[in-house]
């Protein structure tokens, strides 16, 4: 059963949650560029790292606005700040999310969970990449797809997120096979193979960090 | 890396600001939102065209925006698309009211940021999008064919249209003509070095080259033992015709790009084997351009395009240009 209810989603949390992710892909950054050299242009990390530099620094702006509004200044500021396709991405990302009903309200799981479920939504609609595809979205479409399952459960929400884990790592590293059919390394055939893809990559390891950090709150 | 930089953060910058000082009596350089505009205003009923992309191509885009060319250029960080934000400052800024062309090349990132851009844009608009690189297989199911070179041709010959007055409709039927018709391959001798990245995009050796590759330094159809220049740009030409498929004295402009590391001794002889291949194919040669127009940073390596030409085409090519990396006829 679904222990804890509350303060799953909050500007502090985004803040904070952006802090911790941060660090993860700092510490992993020499590995999603090479990953990206090998079948895209090496980008990627960066523009990931700008987002969530420039996120981070929001945190005077925002840290007293209501949700909504918060998630609207960080769409904008992910959208003009990052440029590319993540910059597109993520800011459809947030700006769907802060177009959730409700937001005024406390944000136990479920809404939390609404709220990632329409955010991915909206990606995979403007990248128009679905599984299978070698992309960001070969990790977050099944986590969407989990988190869709453990709303509507009763399972309890710590193992909920360790599975969204094995998931998320599981699905990155199936990229590696697949041949890519969207975004740059399309361009490459038959010898995207054998690499994993560096969206897959950062994504899986920013889903990792809020996991275990909501796992060990 | 050996670079021209006091600090990467501040290059795409400090590089736009000397581009404004050096072309002031052509453009105006907009700051955040970045983008670059004509010094004088769009005329009312002419149809503006924005185009844009990362930057790490110049003098694509900006320094196409003048008169017959764009209106304004909005340049992401090196090699990362441009935001939604530059797009709808720049309409905002160009628009008299016959609207908005947003010239598109077809990478993914772009795409999706020109869309938002064009989402966001309350005014009259539509976009046209080059994929004429013939190195990527095309189909419904990828990301299809790269904008590459070409897309230089499509800003000049639509440009000259809407100067003249053609309308938003006019405009986008011709530029996707000219895409239509157009070619590309490229061949890249060396990798380039994105300043933030500070090493090269890729490992290359001495005596090979990437056929095939893309201005971002994108792998491309295979890595190859470098040849004599006939044989490499007979490869090109094949892979162009085999697409475009001309018909024998089809008119053409046959387009030589240096993607920023090789010289124009380098590129005009590339044109000579070019000239040479085609004629013994029947195909005309009627215009031409060489130069570095769609670089690729510091890459050394060409690129080749070719454009079928009918008189409309031919007729906005040479219509005058004024802008800063292309100017004739004014």
């Amino acid at each position: 059963m679904i222990t804890e209810t509350k303060g799953y989603m909050s500007v502090n949390f985004l803040i904070s949650q952006a802090k911790n992710i941060q660090i993860v892909i700092d510490e992993n950054a020499a590995e999603i560029e090479a990953l990206d050299q090998n079948i895209g242009d090496g980008d990627h990390i960066f523009n990931v790292q700008r987002g969530l530099k420039l996120v981070v620094e929001l945190e005077n702006d925002i840290k007293n606005l209501p949700l909504q509004k918060g998630l609207n200044m960080i769409a904008m500021k992910v959208l003009s700040g990052i440029g590319g396709s993540s910059g597109a991405l993520f800011g459809t990302f947030f700006m769907s999310m802060a177009k959730t009903p409700d937001l005024d309200k406390d944000i136990d799981f479920k809404k939390a969970c609404e709220m990632v479920i329409s955010g991915i939504n909206a990606m995979r609609e403007r990248g128009k990449a679905d599984v299978g595809e070698k992309t960001m979205m070969d990790v977050l479409i099944p986590v969407s797809e989990k988190l869709s399952e453990l709303k509507s459960g009763n399972k309890d929400v710590k193992e909920g997120l360790s599975e969204i884990i094995k998931i998320a790592e599981d699905r990155m590293l199936g990229t590696k096979d697949m041949l890519a059919t969207k975004g740059r390394a399309s361009f490459l055939g038959e010898r995207a193979k054998g690499h994993i893809d560096p969206g897959a990559r950062s994504s899986q390891l920013i889903i990792d960090s809020i996991c275990k950090s909501l796992i060990n709150k | 890396m050996k670079k021209f930089i006091n600090n990467v953060d501040d290059f795409l910058k400090e590089s736009l600001n000397g581009f404004g000082k050096a072309h002031s009596d052509i453009i105006t350089i907009n700051f955040e939102p970045n983008f670059i505009s004509r010094k004088s205003k769009t005329k009312e009923g002419k149809v503006s065209l924005i185009s844009g992309g990362g930057s790490g191509h110049e003098p694509m885009h900006g320094g196409f925006v003048g008169h017959g060319m764009l209106d304004a250029a909005c340049p992401g960080f090196v090699f990362s698309a441009p935001t939604p934000d530059q797009m709808q400052a720049a309409a905002e800024h160009v628009d008299s009211g016959a609207g908005v062309l947003f010239i598109v090349k077809n990478y993914s990132g772009d795409i999706m940021n020109f869309q938002m851009g064009a989402e966001m844009y309350s005014g009259k608009n539509d976009s046209i999008i080059t994929n004429d690189d013939v190195a990527v297989e095309d189909s419904t199911f990828t990301t299809g064919r790269r904008g590459v070179a070409a897309t230089v041709l499509v800003e000049k010959i639509v440009g000259s249209l809407a100067e003249n007055g053609g309308s938003l409709d006019e405009c986008k039927k011709l530029g996707e003509k000219v895409n239509k018709n157009s070619g590309t391959m490229g061949v890249a001798f060396t990798s380039c070095t994105v300043p933030a990245a500070g090493k090269p995009t890729f490992d290359i050796g001495n005596d090979e080259m990437e056929f095939g590759v893309g201005i971002h330094g994108e792998p491309g159809r295979k890595r190859e033992k470098i040849q004599p220049s006939k044989t490499i740009v007979n490869n090109m030409l094949e892979a162009i015709l085999d697409d475009l498929k001309p018909e024998k004295n089809e008119k053409t402009l046959l387009f030589i790009n240096g993607m920023g590391g090789t010289p124009l001794t380098e590129l005009y002889l590339v044109y000579d084997d070019a000239c040479e291949i085609l004629k013994s194919k029947g195909i005309e040669i009627t215009r031409s351009l060489v130069g570095n127009y769609c670089t690729s940073l510091e890459m050394q390596g060409a690129s080749i395009t070719l454009l079928k030409c009918d008189e409309e085409i031919l007729k906005n090519w040479d219509a005058p240009v004024h802008t800063a990396a292309m100017r004739w006829g004014m």
